[in-house]
């Protein structure tokens, strides 16, 4: 992970410092200045192209909806994987009940599939689509700051 | 009171305490009052999730799945892999574009999205609606807690669970119930994994392979000494043979006292207060509907294509349902951008997928050593007393003192997000300006929630909170993902959609709870109804929305380009900081640097 500048505090020139003590006094709030915090050595985006996005120019506005279709397709693709997946099960022991009574170390191969291995897939699933996610995430900001 | 019932009774006052000292803790660190708004977003991935999957993990989880394992067997193993496959939705679908919206509950997202204040109180009735029906099952897994454990009265279980929360969320603070909630999720982890792996290795030990083979014949469960059971709510009852028993009480309507023999053909109705002795050796009567043998019980979709549609019908309800649940989305405002939202929400899948692997052994284990659950159909029972039943003596009674600890800590933990979340929103958007009161608004919530519990229901925790989840999927699921992915959707489109989904589900939730009280004709679709109703919320949604194209709110493409653009593009801008962000707010900051820790 980067390095992340935390946010701080400065105080706005002008406030006498023998106030300083008093800050704990809700009733009396004085003048500060706060500066938000952010990951530290990041490029900042280049203005122009940013400022593009924010008034949506017919340019702004026709990235932002590739931006949003991608994401969505990549989206679609997982929620399609995980139907099948767990869609498919009810089916298949519905359809063929020999093989959910199928044992394996006297265990039903239908309780172990359900009950142990369905959520490590669930979770290899999100461990691709985080990935993917982030990926198509930097290529975009690439993309706007050149 | 016997002296394991002390040690329980301890165990449970010791997470109250630990409870309300994580509560207390950085809330009186520093000035109270300035904690006690929110929590700024700056909780870490991991410790947040542990903190989500703290606040999720409730009655349904440590509780209702055991006891739906030991009642319907293969077919309830879908509720675990219905709510973690909830959250793969939700990451896929939600979590970093709501999290770059900047809304804090749903009503914000709503009101940000459609820009419509009449919106934003509707999202907010239904909010409640959602919240109340996931309370009661809490409450009422208290209430079977204390009337299964101690020597109490039952009402004493969901008064303590809902004093304690008064007291943890008057008093503490939101920031602070983040290290609370993940204490909370570490706690139940071991409450259940430690238990559930003793009484697996007992089990070996004493040769349990010779009985665990035993489950899968088409016999049903037998009794393995002589048990009297008496009936607290009336339940009908079905035998696979003719069986041998002594009633003493009203069964089908007539007075019984002495031997009888019940055939498997009729179905037998037994009153409250019935005491029914059965001797050893005897198989199990089970409550009408669920498996009556073990072949039953362990194959997966044994009944016809309505079983089917019922299975279909649960996981739709889970894995649509999570996104629309008000603590869950609360939380995932503490996350510092979308990109560790997201995050956090895979974390979660990974703590989940954990932790439901010990409810699933502990239910198998109920059906071989507790089945006279069955007969009163008080399976969700089954966590609290297998221990006692594998390991008779002292091990055994620390074991269930253990899990208490744990079962205590689910109902606590999912009582408070609840009430802590959704009394910010009653207090918000609900209440008149002048009575306007978080604290009002929290007490509120939490004794209607209690009101409805104590009402007499025979309560079936999983059940009852798939319900909660299919109000959830059929009234915001459609209105969060068609907000955040599609440019149409208008504020009529998403109120027609919400007013469908949300009439329907509740509908059927009557129609069911009549069907309880009158004998249980309700079908399938009736019990769960979320195959029709979510698919429907979302067409009414679409064609409304369609029809009323030209009020499409102006702010629709600067909404869109905040929620989608990276974190790094920097567009998020928190709704939540004009509002909360008052001069306390901003003082706190000055208190230094060791507060916001990454």
């Amino acid at each position: 992970m980067r390095p992340v500048r935390p946010a701080t505090v400065e105080r706005v020139p002008g406030v006498p410092s023998h106030l300083k003590g008093e800050l704990d006094q809700p009733t009396k709030p004085k003048r500060q200045r706060v500066v938000l915090g952010g990951p530290e050595g990041m490029p900042v985006p280049s203005l122009r192209s940013r400022m593009e996005l924010a008034e949506q120019t017919s340019w702004g506005e026709m990235l932002i909806r590739d931006l949003i279709n991608a994401l969505l397709r990549w989206s679609t693709a997982f929620a399609v994987i995980l139907v099948l997946l767990l869609g498919g099960l009810p089916l298949l022991f519905w359809r063929l009940p020999d093989i959910a009574s199928f044992t394996v170390v006297g265990v039903p191969i239908a309780w172990l599939i359900l009950g142990v291995f369905v959520s490590p897939v669930l979770f290899i699933l999100g461990i691709i689509y985080e990935r993917l996610s982030e990926r198509h995430e930097r290529e975009f900001v690439d993309m706007i700051e050149n | 009171m016997t002296g394991w019932q002390i040690t329980a009774a301890i165990t449970v006052a010791l997470v109250a305490v630990v409870t309300f000292y994580l509560g207390r803790r950085s809330a009186t660190l520093h000035n109270a009052a300035q904690d006690f708004d929110m929590a700024r977003r700056t909780v870490r991935s991991r410790r947040n999730a542990a903190a989500v999957s703290g606040e999720y993990l409730c009655a349904a989880s440590f509780l209702g799945i055991a006891g739906a394992i030991l009642t319907d067997g293969a077919d309830a193993l879908w509720y675990p892999i219905g709510f973690i496959a909830g959250y793969l939705v939700l990451m896929l679908f939600v979590a970093a574009p709501l999290r770059r919206s900047g809304a804090y509950t749903l009503p914000d997202f709503v009101e940000g999205r459609l820009d419509s204040r009449g919106i934003r109180w509707f999202a907010s009735l239904i909010t409640v609606l959602i919240a109340l029906l996931y309370l009661v099952p809490q409450l009422q897994g208290a209430h079977l807690a204390v009337t299964t454990l101690l020597p109490g009265p039952g009402w004493a279980g969901p008064v303590a669970v809902i004093g304690i929360v008064l007291v943890t969320v008057l008093g503490g603070g939101m920031r602070a119930t983040t290290l609370a909630q993940a204490f909370h999720y570490w706690l139940k982890l071991f409450a259940i994994a430690v238990p559930t792996l003793v009484l697996c290795v007992v089990f070996i030990g004493d040769g349990g392979e010779g009985a665990a083979a035993g489950l899968g014949a088409p016999a049903p469960p037998t009794l393995s000494e002589d048990t009297t059971v008496t009936v607290d709510t009336p339940v009908e009852l079905q035998v696979s043979a003719p069986t041998r028993l002594q009633a003493h009480g009203v069964v089908n309507g007539a007075p019984a006292d002495g031997d009888v023999v019940w055939s498997p053909e009729m179905r037998h109705d037994v009153a409250a207060g019935t005491t029914l002795r059965f001797d050893g050796g005897t198989p199990t009567p089970v409550v009408v509907g669920a498996p009556a043998d073990n072949g039953g019980w362990l194959a997966p979709g044994g009944g016809g294509t309505w079983d089917l549609f019922g299975t279909y019908s649960l996981l739709t309800a889970l894995m649509l349902g999570t996104m629309g649940l008000p603590h869950i989305l609360a939380r995932f405002y503490t996350n510092p951008d979308g990109r560790a939202a997201r995050r956090t929400t895979l974390h979660v899948v990974l703590l989940l997928g954990l932790f439901y692997l010990f409810p699933v052994l502990l239910g198998a284990l109920s059906r071989l050593y507790v089945p006279q659950l069955l007969v009163t159909g008080q399976t969700d029972a089954a966590v609290l007393l297998l221990p006692t039943s594998v390991l008779p003596g002292i091990g055994g009674q620390i074991l269930a003192a253990v899990i208490v600890a744990g079962v205590f800590s689910a109902f606590l933990a999912a009582t408070s997000g609840l009430v802590y979340s959704v009394a910010g929103v009653i207090s918000a958007d609900l209440m008149p300006e002048r009575v306007r009161d978080f604290r009002v608004a929290a007490v509120l919530l939490a004794l209607t929630a209690l009101g409805v519990a104590l009402l007499p229901r025979e309560p079936d925790i999983a059940h009852s909170i798939a319900i909660a989840f299919a109000l959830a999927a059929s009234t915001f699921c459609p209105v969060l993902v068609l907000g955040i992915w599609w440019r149409g959707l208008t504020a009529r489109g998403a109120f027609a959609s919400m007013s469908v989904g949300g009439l329907a589900v509740l509908t059927a939730l009557g129609l069911d709870i009549a069907s309880d009280y009158t004998g249980g004709w309700a079908p399938v679709f009736i019990e769960r109804p979320a195959l029709f109703t979510v698919p429907a919320a979302f067409v009414v949604a679409v064609l409304v929305s369609l029809a009323s194209r030209g009020t499409r709110p102006a702010t629709v493409n600067a909404f869109m380009l905040r929620m989608h653009a990276p974190d790094r593009l920097g567009f998020v801008t928190d709704a939540a900081i004009p509002r909360y962000g008052r001069a306390e707010e901003r003082l706190r900051l000055s208190h230094g640097q060791g507060r916001h820790r990454r």
